[in-house]
């Protein structure tokens, strides 16, 4: 280890400055080390001559100009890698806290990461079967792909991805290997022990890496918790073969301490009061996700975050969503409705999902039936703003029969429940009931012979009983 | 050594007391020769933008200068490629440092290796010009290379070799200059990427880019040489409306510039195109493509050079008598870039943190598309279609709104349209054309008056239904009378059956303009048909129930491109069910 430097020039909320150094990197790692002993980790986040600005990880209070001691590591911040990272659970920087002592690291790696070569990336086709109805049919997930959850707080969001990691890993195939890397930022203790307690219940426990930064940890840990996960994930991918299912929660948080970083470095803001570069920011934490030409493993994301305000427009899932490939949106409506899991379906996407789906993949009317569930529900929409004017009496029976289709896709299709698994088939098949209950002329999205195939006012019956008898 | 790196914030490092180095020129930094360029000079401190991640980098590293600004290697070989944003081939890194891009990758541009079978067009004695061609080759099997004399020069051809096999660097003629001296010819030429390559003059637009897009082609038409922006929040299908135009417009060559998206996009672009066959020419679309991607997670800086490299190889095929389309997506993330580069070098924020200079830029840049007469003669254009990704999907932001004032094309993508799967979704409300007048003329005389009067009436039905829709949404559309209540219905005919295009469908993923016109008229002639019955008080739902309205939306399934006679099958069934229920 180099020399120790003692003292410092300035403190200032996380960062320090540091006189008279020499011989140091941009981005490199260093230990403050205390006068009782404890040590500090902190990085180099910007050099003037021989004058370096250190972010300090776990907060600078206690330190004063003297009673530190600063050393530098010549290395970026790294990440130990080895399969051994299962079922153990970290702090934001990557160390361990779960009392089973420190990893013995076969390899380690620089958390930044590098950008993946767009011409070595395989274009993501499989797709991943939650086997709930909403997602599979109308926003499939795709394993390489990177598809955040917009929720709100108090809405189930975790609950959903809970779900999404019981479902996914009992129908994957029995010989690939699948593992969850789980990055926890600035989440309560209660939502860790939440998702902890879930693993648990569907045995993947032992396959779960976690990463935990409570809201009560310090920020600058915040800002490296992906990261670290994103290594971690990295490793088992693309070194080791092995599915990854990374899930990211609470961005919102994530970007909220980078703001709270930015302007303690004096940085011009931009919108809200976020940096500039949250957008190249952000892109570097979910372009992380893919497949590597050749190799056997792949990083799926889903990310969390809670809109403030449930704002889909707040600079956080706004910038998310351009790079993001799609989004699941919640809706507050529905949720307070009792619908579970509460899936806003025209605001949602799946990009990659036209190529993943259809023949060969799920069935082939996959991508006729879902547009037309879009399309459909996009005119109940409509019929209901004109039935809250008018009345519902006063409709055309066509809108009427939208306003039926859309009670009863809602109380059907999209309320599924926590317990529930349905292939894919059942889901297709129940939207072909649900599109029976519109006239056939109304199927303008799909062609004629998967009509006569699948199409039948008879199937819609089940929906009509059903609704008498609820009512 | 007073040429060494003093400070380093991300991507802007600063050298202290040096005179050597001048604005715009390239350098390396550090030992892993990191590529930048120097953006500010001051007495005491010399500010460089850096292409690639500085983690590692030190101060007291040395900085090299190239004497140069940055700057494009122009030559056989571009095309079929893929690039960073400083045109760095991605296979070759690819090859050189696996999967994961390195920082300081030194590659050539273009392949250094290979050799073409060269023609050459001069014989001694000649005296050329600037942007006169000396040499062709076929740099692909559709398109021929023409080598051009780098514009600052001229002479009098001295020496040419024979006809035969060369590598990009071997030398092929040798001119003598008025003042005397002996240059060497090559293949290969460099030019700076922010300065326009010059030309002979700007010719006025008057011929369509076709795209094969109805609600583009018919509505709101592009010129060759044109500007338009495709603004869009996300998930409303920027990307794909760029694919589908990169896809499918009748352009020699597309420059495709990823800037700052999504890597999968890119990995799917690659794939799709070199699949692709060229309706025109019977060959991969790759063979005509030149793709730039510099996504989202790679440098910013690069990010932001990576406009300026695709613009100025697109101008290097315009000179050659090209017509080439470059499709930026996005320009919105570029912005960015300038705006992320801007706040590191501390500099005053304008609107929304983004830089004064912010609309001075993309004026420059959409400024450089046009028709025009390159240096040595012909014809060659060059077409601009960016798209913008407004925060927040609000039109009014800076970026949204300067663009807005340099294009002249606009094809605004709505929310509701996606949301309902309507793709493309152009609001054909808010969305214009200002070319419409110039084209005209072309239009009148390749489809006659008609298409012009087809497209009028178009517009007017749909901006009728825009005013009835505004009743509608307050009492139902019971309540109308008839005529206006058939507004509705044909509407909904345009909407669906015209205006709506499905990508992944064989025939409609591209609609020739013939068939376009043939679409219109038979919508226009249900339309006249269908009012006479309701001036005879026959209900508009009566006419719905006969199944005609089904049968014209689909059309544009069920009429092959190449069976265009078909349409004419229509119009007696449009009388034949209309006569079954007077």
């Amino acid at each position: 280890m180099s020399v120790q430097i003692l003292g410092l020039k300035e403190i200032n909320g996380p960062l320090v400055v540091l006189d008279h150094v020499t011989d140091v990197g941009y981005d490199e790692m260093a230990e403050l080390c205390m006068e009782d002993g404890t040590r500090r980790l902190a990085r180099v986040v910007e050099i003037e001559g021989d004058r370096a600005v250190l972010q300090v990880f776990e907060g600078t209070s206690g330190i004063s100009l003297k009673n530190v001691r600063t050393s530098f590591q010549g290395h970026p911040m790294e990440m130990p890698l080895t399969t051994e990272l299962m079922g153990r659970i970290f702090n934001g920087a990557g160390t361990p806290i779960d009392g089973l002592g420190p990893i013995l690291a076969s390899e380690r790696a620089d958390i930044n990461g590098k950008p993946l070569n767009p011409v070595s990336r395989e274009y993501p086709r499989n797709y991943i079967r939650t086997g709930i109805s909403s997602i599979d049919a109308l926003i499939t997930l795709i394993r390489g792909q990177k598809l955040p959850i917009f929720s709100g707080s108090g809405m189930n969001h975790n609950k959903l991805a809970a779900q999404i990691v019981k479902q996914a890993q009992i129908s994957g195939d029995g010989d690939e290997k699948f593992a969850v890397v789980f990055a926890a930022m600035g989440v309560k203790n209660d939502v860790a022990d939440y998702f902890k307690k879930q693993f648990e219940e569907s045995g993947v426990l032992e396959r779960v890496v976690m990463f935990l930064n409570l809201s009560s940890d310090p920020i600058v840990e915040r800002i490296l918790t992906p990261r670290c996960a994103l290594a971690a994930a990295e490793y088992l991918a693309y070194e080791k073969g092995m599915h990854i299912l990374v899930i990211l929660t609470d961005m919102t948080s994530y970007a909220e301490a980078l703001r709270e970083f930015s302007s303690s470095k004096g940085e011009i803001p931009g919108r809200k009061g976020y940096p500039g570069y949250l957008y190249s920011d952000l892109a570097s934490i979910y372009e992380r996700a893919g497949i590597v030409k050749g190799g056997k493993g792949s990083v799926t994301q889903i990310p969390i975050l809670t809109m403030p305000n449930d704002d889909i427009t707040h600079p956080v899932p706004d910038l998310t969503g351009y790079i993001t490939e799609g989004q699941i949106v919640l809706d507050r409506t529905m949720d307070q409705n009792g619908i579970y899991p509460p899936v806003s379906i025209l605001p949602s996407l799946s990009r990659l999902m036209k190529d993943g789906i259809g023949e060969g993949y799920t069935r082939a009317d996959h991508s006729a039936v879902s547009n037309q569930l879009f399309s459909a529900y996009a005119k109940v929409q409509d019929a209901r703003a004109l039935a809250s004017v008018i009345g519902e009496e006063e409709l055309s029976d066509t809108d009427k029969s939208y306003l039926e289709f859309g009670r009863m896709f809602e109380q059907y299709f999209l309320d599924q429940g926590f317990s529930e698994n349905r292939t894919i088939e059942q889901t297709l098949e129940l939207g072909w009931d649900l599109l029976s209950l519109l006239s056939r002329e109304e199927l303008d999205r799909i062609d004629e012979m998967m009509i006569t195939q699948f199409y039948n006012p008879q199937r819609a019956k089940r929906f009509r009983r059903g609704a008498a008898q609820t009512r | 050594m007073s040429n060494t790196v003093y400070s380093i914030n991300g991507p802007v490092v600063k050298m202290k007391d040096t005179r050597d180095f001048s604005m715009m020129e390239m350098v390396y930094v550090g030992n892993k020769k990191l590529v930048g360029e120097v953006i500010g000079i001051t007495d005491a401190m010399t500010t460089i933008q850096v292409y690639e991640s500085t983690t590692g980098l030190k101060p007291g590293e040395p900085v090299y200068s190239t004497g140069a600004p940055l700057s494009v290697t122009l030559g056989p070989g571009i095309l079929q490629n893929i690039y960073d944003g400083i045109q760095r081939p991605l296979q070759d890194i690819a090859a050189q440092s696996g999967a994961f891009i390195d920082e300081g990758s030194s590659v050539s541009p273009l392949d250094e290796k290979k050799t073409y079978p060269v023609t050459l067009k001069v014989r001694p004695g000649d005296y050329l010009k600037g942007g006169m061609v000396y040499a062709t080759c076929p740099e692909t099997p559709i398109i021929e290379h023409r080598c051009m004399l780098s514009p600052l020069l001229e002479g009098e051809v001295i020496k040419v070799s024979p006809d035969g096999d060369y590598t990009i660097n071997d030398v092929v003629a040798v001119i003598r200059t008025s003042k005397g001296e002996e240059k060497e010819l090559t293949l290969c030429q460099k030019w700076p990427i922010r300065t326009p390559r010059p030309v002979a003059k700007r010719l006025p637009i008057e011929r369509p880019l076709i795209t094969g897009q109805r609600v583009i082609d018919t509505l709101f038409p592009i010129a060759k040489g044109g500007t338009a922006a495709v603004p869009g929040g996300f998930g409303t299908g920027k990307t794909m409306t760029q694919h589908q135009l990169a896809k499918w417009c009748d352009a020699d060559i597309i420059v495709y510039i990823g800037c700052g998206e999504r890597g999968n996009e890119m990995t799917q672009v690659l794939e799709e195109f070199s699949e692709l066959i060229d309706p025109k020419t019977g060959r991969a679309m790759t063979d005509r493509t030149v793709l730039i991607a510099n996504t989202s997670n790679m440098p910013v800086a690069a990010r932001e050079a990576s406009i300026y490299t695709g613009i100025t190889l697109a101008e290097y095929y315009r000179d050659m008598g090209y017509h080439v389309a470059i499709m930026a997506d996005s320009t919105s993330r570029w912005a960015e870039a300038l705006r992320e580069i801007s706040g590191r070098l501390e500099e005053m924020p304008a609107e929304e943190g983004f830089p004064a200079y912010l609309p001075s830029r993309l004026a420059e840049f959409y400024e450089r598309a046009g028709y025009m007469v390159p240096l040595g003669g012909g014809e060659g254009s060059v077409t601009i279609i960016g798209a913008v990704s407004p925060q927040g999907s609000d039109f009014s932001e800076p970026v949204t709104q300067n663009t807005k004032r340099f294009v002249r094309a606009f094809w605004a993508l709505d929310k509701a349209l996606a949301y309902a799967r309507h793709y493309p979704a152009i609001n054909w409300m808010t969305s214009y054309s200002e070319y419409m007048e110039e084209l005209g003329d072309w239009f009148k005389k390749e489809l006659g008056e008609e298409f012009l009067t087809c497209r009028q009436r178009l517009a007017s039905i749909l901006g009728e239904e825009a005013r009835l829709m505004e009743i509608v949404k307050l009492i139902g559309s019971d309540v109308l009378p008839e005529d206006q209540k058939l507004v509705i219905e044909v509407s909904k005919l345009i909407r669906v059956g015209f205006l709506q295009q499905n990508a992944f469908h064989a025939d409609d993923t591209y609609v020739p303009l013939e068939k376009q016109l043939g679409m219109m008229k038979i919508i226009l002639y249900f339309n006249d048909a269908a009012m006479e019955l309701v001036k005879k008080n026959i209900p508009v739902s009566l006419i719905a129930q006969t199944g005609i309205l089904d049968t014209i939306v689909k059309m544009k399934y069920n009429i092959p491109n190449n069976q265009l006679e078909k349409m004419e099958e229509y119009y007696p069934l449009i009388d034949e069910k209309l006569a079954s229920i007077q």
